[in-house]
């Protein structure tokens, strides 16, 4: 069976591609993640803003209390360098290059524009194949306009584009106001490739502590249809690689993607909670379904049941509740009263 | 001669510097305030720095200085080159091994910051008593008196202890010379290399123990043998001080400055002459050459090399012309015909007369004086006291100059405005907070003047003794020329206030020289300031006719990102005010300097550094000071004005750093002080304060239990009490059905609160309309200080609760006992403290503690105040503070002492049953004091008792009554840190615990010994970073708890406060009933932790610990082995995080990830080990089975079946 695909460029031999999550700090998983079979891995992200705050932490730490009592002038003894940069991060590719044979994209998570432009040259010096840039905030400012906020992701990546020569994709969330429009303006900024949609920290309240602790709950298969609607709608429509992530537990999730036009399938939750040798299960299951349904290749199915090539394209559309539902006969008796 | 290089150093560094380069082996062990010497070898060599050799040095931690001084000669008799640093006690703790040293002709170099003994008082402040208690070991003795003088002999010595085969104790004046920042000449490594000799070392080598060549050294010797074996050693010592002088000549030929054994610098015709040695020479110096300007004959003679003591140049260093010599000692030795120095020299011109040496014909008149003990000032005011007192027909001998003694009228007057210093010296002084980052923005203010400008600059800051909220005061000068002021700055040509809070209590103008400028964080705008300023602050600078500036640091540091540190911007308004610098070119060398600084902190420092720079000079302003004074307000006393009047008079004025203005009298001949002083302080150093919502409260009262200082209290007591409550004082029905009926209040001591804010982290409460808000929400303290300081004294106007109705297992029942300990001088949110405040209120009355030294022991007993309180009885702790090493063994002479007064006052009480009569003979001899209503009887009979006895003229009645109280239980406290109890005390306290005596251990156990500023002790935890673990501590934790556990009669505990609180107040009681040895452990955060929002988050960090497993909470109690139980309780359950997870949230293992991230991995794998390994252990030993005899079954295999 021919999985191969491509992705922002890259040949790949199957499209399963786990993405950025601590799965691939340790250079022993990402190891494991490529004997599974993986056909490209994301790294975890390197986060501006938390070497940002180490920086001004660190600093805190080694200067609280100082100077303040004649007998302990200090705390801490002092080091002569620290590591405070992306060097560890650049590392872990340089390592992860060298010890796997499939392509390593590097994720970027930034907060100032010198910081997106910097990590991101560093990151294509240290061997990174291809770079995915996350970029979402929670926009909270009464005052600041969409278009503000819009203006900001095309400029941050026409800077990374300017200072890097590997492909870059972009990782985004599905809150625009006009999700397809704002796909369309990153391609035209220079994307090469999208990735939808990102998963973040979701509040939550204890309800013994009374705290509101933000948390990340990992993804079950209901979440795959909110990709998969824009994967459908976004694919042979703008010049731009796919991918799909959010949801993608099984070998069929993969599989409806890649009808809807995805160039690779991500997956996270599903490796984090079957561990890495879940790729390969995934992968057999792919070869089988394809095989029992005769088809050929990956190449064959992808975009077939996108909203240009399927059969009713008003279904991608249909967001209506009553229309919905229409096809949803209720019936009284049916109901489970709620404990 | 080399072209020079200059550095700005202080006396530590430049000694380390040398010491580093030309030694491989270093045995040293912190104390201040040599402490930074070893930890600058120690840093160096974890950089992998190479010594001159071409090696790094091994740097070894001790458990003691005797330790240090055990390993060194060790290193030494197998022919290291080897050295070690110390000070004070540590040097005492040397001298058994020194003798060992010199004895064995053993060339080594220990330099000393000459500290204060421990007399009537510890003191961390510089004299040579120390040095003077080693001065007959056999020690050659240098002594430097400046920071470049001490780099130099430390050189000297070094090349000529190899030369001579003597060992050398060169020595420096702690905090003034081994703190004082100056610009100095380094010494190039070449020319260090050269004057080493190779030749002598090669010897040293080949002297060296070794079964290759074996030699028997360390023998024993009988009366026909060791006196004249002792003697043997003399040719080395004559030849010892040419040796000196040749390496000084050497030195001189290859850098320029000449030094010799003896000194003398002035008039070549001088009449008066004083001799001295140490930091007061420069100061002498300078007073001299001010004088012989001025046509005065006087001259003065450093003496360099004291010990071996070359008569005959110390008399040729002497103008023929003296007629009269002062010799000052910066020491003191009551009852001897005068002190160490005076007496040689005496001495030596004696014999040098008779000899014929030098161009004295006829003995001059000679008298001998002390000055400057503990750092006590040296000015040349007092210099010249000295020299006129020479002149006066009967000159006072034996006196003292610097202090007032109005008792045995020794002390010298001396006119306060004499001044040598010259017009083209700019003196800055600046008042800053601790957290301000004021003196680190100094150190570097004259880094930049003294290594981009041609000047020199010197810098010397004065601390406060307390750690949280304290002041410090820094004294710069700068100049053109050498500068030998090594006394403090007194006229100012710039002040600057750091912290607008000091204006209330501090005249920081009276420094200042007139037409001086002064300059002023605050929070006002120029126009608002002046009518702000207390009047004798107008007063000053309308007198001074000062220029005026303002800025409101703080909001501009707020603005850009760098929080309470307002340095960087205070460092710009300096220099552009002061004019050291032209203003654009100091703002680009402050950024330079923040590059170089930060950088390796990572750019958001620098940037915020930078920002901070930029957004200074606009916000800084001209205050046109007005002709006129406005203001009404005064300036605060020391302390409040209903404090007794000892501690107004006296301790007041500690408080306001005027100790200088007290005369002899005001002290206690014995260093004893009142207790329950620290109630009178009243510091103010909260920005925000807890305020308490009753109606959210649940009154667990975990916020009373934590407060490090005591300052948020509980009292339950009857509603009609409330009459004369103020309008704003807050109370509730009491919730506890106890204490039915009855009213409940927390009240906050607005002005002794350090705002720390653990209470409020630790409230579990939650207000259900708005859950942001807890039972307690800090607050602003301002508008509140004046309405909550009236509620605060209506609070401590209601009665204690009856001890007796109190449940002392239940926290919020127990927590309403009265603290006998409050408001320390520990760090805000200290995590020791809670832990004396508990033991305070269920034993304060009837509390007996030694402490070891320590922050414990600096907190608790450093002048001017104490926590330790008394109850309305007068009862409360009664402390003592003996020393660091022997604390254990302190507190049980405290225990055999008060056991034998009891049975001894038992055996009167019998004899005295027929004034007493049988039943109180027998209630008093009987007496269960087992709870507080025992205790309370007791306290009732020895009162009858005493009443009995009133008047009874009998022996055994005057006998009795003084030891009386003794019958009354007595709860002996031995409290210490870990550095004390796993290290330094720890053979004392094996040895007590194994005593089987009834004592209680409290280790207060921040795993670091943090007083000293945070080295490696034995409880330090594997990964975590600390001095001498630059690279995290490679090896576990010792288990002090197991080894305890091993004799079966010790009461063991292992708490943590924040993890379980009943369950170390359950610890406390059982320790205090067990009549046998105890010890807890007792898990301490601590600011050596770096800890998130300055130790506000201590308790929950313990919660962390101990959820990961990284600490167990545990209870040994051999009572239960008695009884047929296993003794071990294992009372925390398994772990319910990683222990990376507790690991990360503290700086000291995070820094790793951040400084060896390789290393991190791995020592953080490997703690995660020991956490499991340990819990196993103590499941399996808490769930052995026990057996009658206290020992637990093993489980045996079963019988082999044949």
């Amino acid at each position: 069976m021919d999985l191969a695909t491509t992705y922002l460029g890259l040949r790949l031999n199957n499209p399963l591609v786990p993405s950025a999550s601590p799965l691939a700090e340790k250079l022993d998983d990402v190891k494991r993640l490529a004997d599974a079979g993986a056909a490209a891995i994301v790294l975890h992200s390197l986060f501006e803003e938390q070497l940002r705050l180490e920086s001004a932490e660190l600093d805190y730490h080694l200067t609280h209390g100082t100077e303040s009592f004649a007998e302990a002038l200090s705390y801490f003894p002092e080091s002569s360098e620290y590591r405070l940069g992306p060097e560890e991060y650049l590392d872990h590719i340089a390592k992860a290059k060298a010890a796997v044979k499939i392509p390593i994209i590097a994720s970027l998570n930034g907060s100032t524009l010198g910081g997106w432009t910097d990590y991101a040259s560093k990151i294509q010096q240290a061997g990174a194949d291809a770079l995915e840039l996350n970029i979402y905030s929670i926009p909270t400012d009464f005052h600041l306009a969409a278009a503000d906020i819009e203006k900001t992701y095309l400029d941050i990546v026409g800077a990374v584009k300017a200072a890097v020569t590997i492909p870059v994709a972009v990782k985004l969330s599905p809150f625009f106001t006009n999700f397809a429009n704002m796909a369309q303006r990153l391609a035209e900024a220079g994307a090469n490739g999208l990735v939808l949609f990102n998963r973040f920290y979701q509040p939550d309240i204890d309800l013994e502590t009374l705290e509101v602790k933000p948390n990340v709950l990992l993804s079950t298969p209901m979440a795959m249809r909110l990709p998969l609607r824009w994967i459908a709608i976004l694919h042979g429509r703008i010049p731009v690689s796919l991918a799909a992530t959010g949801g993608i537990h099984r070998a069929t999730d993969a599989l409806k993607m890649l009808m809807a036009g995805a160039d690779v399938t991500m997956m996270c939750s599903a490796l984090l909670r079957h561990g890495p040798q879940h790729l390969a299960t995934v992968r057999r299951e792919m070869v089988a379904w394809l095989e029992q349904h005769e088809y050929e290749s990956i190449a064959q199915l992808k975009g077939s049941l996108s909203q240009k090539k399927c059969a009713d394209p008003t279904a991608f559309e249909r967001a209506q509740y009553m229309r919905a539902l229409s096809s949803y006969t209720f019936d009284p008796a049916m109901v489970t009263p709620a404990v | 001669m080399n072209a020079k290089t200059y550095i700005t150093v202080d006396g530590n560094e430049a000694v380390a510097y040398v010491s580093y380069r030309l030694n491989e082996v270093m045995a040293i062990y912190p104390i201040t305030p040599s402490s930074p010497m070893g930890e600058w070898c120690d840093q160096w060599a974890a950089e992998g720095k190479r010594n001159l050799w071409g090696t790094i040095p091994s740097v070894v931690e001790m458990q003691s200085e005797g330790g240090a001084a055990g390993a060194l000669h060790g290193a030494l008799q197998t022919g290291a080159l080897a050295n070690t640093f110390t000070a004070s006690q540590g040097l005492l703790l040397k001298i058994p091994n020194m003798y060992k040293i010199a004895g064995e002709l053993l060339p080594t170099v220990f330099h000393i910051t000459a500290r204060t003994l421990a007399t009537h008082a510890l003191s961390i402040f510089g004299d040579h008593s120390d040095v003077m208690a080693a001065r007959a070991t056999g020690f050659a003795m240098l002594a430097s008196a400046s920071v470049q003088e001490a780099m130099d002999f430390a050189l000297i010595a070094q090349a000529a202890t190899f030369k001579a085969r003597v060992p050398f104790l060169h020595f420096f004046d702690g905090f003034r010379t081994s703190h004082e920042v100056q610009k100095i000449a380094v010494i190039p490594d070449d020319i260090m290399l050269s004057m080493m000799d190779v030749k002598a070392i090669e010897a040293h080598r080949n002297r060296a123990l070794s079964p290759d060549h074996p030699v028997l050294r360390g023998t024993a010797q009988n009366p026909d043998a060791f006196f004249q074996g002792r003697e043997a050693c003399n040719p080395f010592y004559a030849a010892c001080p040419d040796i000196v002088q040749q390496v000084m000549d050497e030195l001189a030929r290859k850098v320029g400055r000449h030094y010799h054994l003896f000194d003398y610098v002035g008039a070549p015709d001088a009449e008066r002459v004083v001799v001295l040695m140490g930091s007061g020479c420069e100061t002498a110096h300078e007073t001299v050459d001010y004088l012989v300007r001025k046509g005065e004959k006087v001259g003065v003679v450093k003496v360099r090399l004291y010990r071996p003591f070359d008569i005959k140049q110390f008399v040729e260093a002497l103008p023929a012309s003296v007629r009269a010599i002062a010799v000052l000692d910066r020491t003191k030795e009551p009852g001897a015909a005068g002190e160490p120095l005076y007496q040689d020299c005496v001495a030596a011109v004696y014999e040098g007369l008779s000899q014929g040496w030098g161009q004295l014909r006829s003995m001059p008149r000679m008298i001998g004086g002390r000055y400057g003990l503990s750092s006590k000032e040296f000015t040349p005011a007092m210099v010249k006291a000295v020299l006129d007192n020479l002149d006066a027909p009967q000159p006072k001998n034996h006196f003292t100059v610097g202090i007032q003694d109005d008792v045995s009228h020794t002390s010298l007057d001396y006119d306060p405005d004499f001044s040598t210093e010259g017009d083209d010296v700019v003196r800055a002084m600046f008042y800053g907070l601790g957290a301000d980052g004021t003196v680190g923005a100094n150190k570097n203010s004259i880094k930049i003047i003294g290594e981009e400008t041609d000047n020199y600059a010197q810098g010397y800051f004065v601390y406060d003794s307390k750690k949280s909220g304290s002041m410090t005061v820094s004294h710069l000068r700068f100049g053109p020329r050498e500068i030998r002021s090594t006394y403090l700055v007194s006229r100012a040509n710039f002040v600057a206030c750091h912290q607008p809070v000091f204006l209330e209590r501090h005249d920081v103008t009276q420094p200042l020289v007139p037409g001086g400028t002064f300059l002023l964080n605050t929070p006002y705008s120029k126009d608002e300031i002046w009518d702000k300023l207390p009047r004798p602050i107008q007063e000053g600078l309308i007198r001074k006719k000062a220029k005026f500036y303002v800025i409101d640091a703080t909001s501009v540091a707020r603005a850009s990102g760098m929080g309470g540190r307002i340095n960087t911007i205070m460092q710009v308004c300096f220099f552009a005010l002061a004019g050291v610098l032209p203003k654009d070119e100091a703002i680009a060398q402050i950024k330079k300097s923040i590059q170089k600084t930060y950088g390796k902190k990572g750019e958001e420092v620098v940037r915020k550094n930078i920002q901070a720079v930029d957004n200074t000079l606009a916000n800084l302003h001209e205050v046109p000071v007005p002709d006129r004074v406005t203001s009404t307000v005064d300036l605060l006393p020391g302390v409040t004005p209903d404090a007794p009047e000892y501690v107004r008079s006296v301790l007041g004025k500690l408080a306001l750093n005027r100790g200088d203005e007290l005369p002899v009298s005001a002290f206690p001949s014995d260093g004893t002080f009142p207790t329950a002083t620290a109630r009178f302080e009243k510091r103010n150093i909260a920005l925000e304060i807890p305020v308490w919502d009753e109606k959210v409260c649940i009154q667990c009262a975990k916020c009373v239990a934590v407060c490090p200082h005591a300052c948020i209290r509980m009292k339950v007591y009857a509603p009609a009490l409330l009459t004369d409550a103020p309008a704003t004082f807050k109370s509730t029905d009491a919730r506890n059905p106890d204490w039915k009926g009855l009213k409940f209040t927390l009240q906050v001591a607005p002005e002794d609160c350090t705002g720390c804010a653990l209470c409020v982290d630790v409230c579990p409460a939650r207000n259900k309309q708005e859950a942001k808000l807890k039972a307690i929400n800090m607050r602003p303290q301002a508008p509140l200080r004046f309405q909550e300081r009236d509620n605060w004294n209506f609070f401590l106007t209601l009665p204690e609760m009856d001890r007796r109705k109190v449940k002392l297992t239940q926290l919020r029942s127990q927590q309403v006992l009265q603290p006998l300990f409050e408001f320390s001088g520990a760090c805000a949110g200290c995590g020791e403290t809670p832990y004396l405040k508990m033991l305070s209120q269920l034993f304060g009355d009837r509390l007996l503690i030694a402490n070891a030294t320590g922050c414990s022991s600096i907190y608790g007993g450093n002048l001017p105040t104490t926590p330790y309180a008394c109850d309305a009885a007068g009862r409360g702790p009664a402390w003592c503070n003996s020393l660091f090493e022997d604390n254990a063994e302190f507190g049980l002479g405290f225990r055999v002492s008060l056991d034998k007064q009891k049975e001894f006052a038992g055996e009167l009480v019998r004899k005295l049953a027929p004034v007493l009569g049988d039943d109180l003979v027998s209630g008093l001899l009987n007496a269960d004091q087992k709870d507080e209503a025992g205790i309370y009887e007791q306290r009732q009979r020895v009162a009858a008792l005493k009443q009995k006895l009133q008047g009874n003229s009998s022996l055994e009645a005057r006998l009795l009554l003084p030891i009386a109280d003794t019958l009354v239980k007595k709860s002996v406290w031995i409290v210490g840190g870990d550095g004390w109890a796993y290290d330094i005390g720890y053979g004392g306290l094996d040895h007590v615990l194994a005593s089987g005596r009834d004592v209680n251990v409290l280790v207060l156990d921040t795993e670091v010994y943090s007083n000293t500023g945070g080295q490696m002790s034995k409880s330090t935890p594997r990964g975590a970073v600390a001095k001498f673990a630059a690279g995290g501590k490679p090896l576990p934790k010792k288990d002090l708890g197991l080894i305890c556990m091993t004799y079966g009669n010790i009461y063991v505990a292992s708490v943590a406060l924040g993890a379980k609180d009943e369950h170390t107040l359950r610890a406390f009681l059982e320790a205090e009933s067990y009549a046998g040895p105890s010890i807890i452990i007792a898990y301490s955060h601590c600011i050596a932790h770096g800890i998130a929002v300055d130790m506000g988050v201590g308790m929950r960090q313990q919660k962390l610990l101990v959820d990961s497993g990284q600490w167990l909470l545990y209870r040994y109690d051999p009572r239960r082995a008695a009884a047929g139980e296993n003794p071990l309780q294992l009372d925390s359950t398994a772990a319910k995080a990683k222990v990376q997870e507790y690991l990360l949230s503290e700086n000291r293992f995070r820094m790793l990830t951040k400084s060896k991230p390789e290393e991190a991995k791995r020592l953080f794998e490997l703690a995660q080990k020991d956490a499991d390994a340990r819990w196993q252990f103590y499941a399996h030993l808490s769930a052995r089975k026990p057996s009658g005899n206290g020992h637990a079954d093993e489980p045996t295999a079963p019988q082999a079946k044949v």
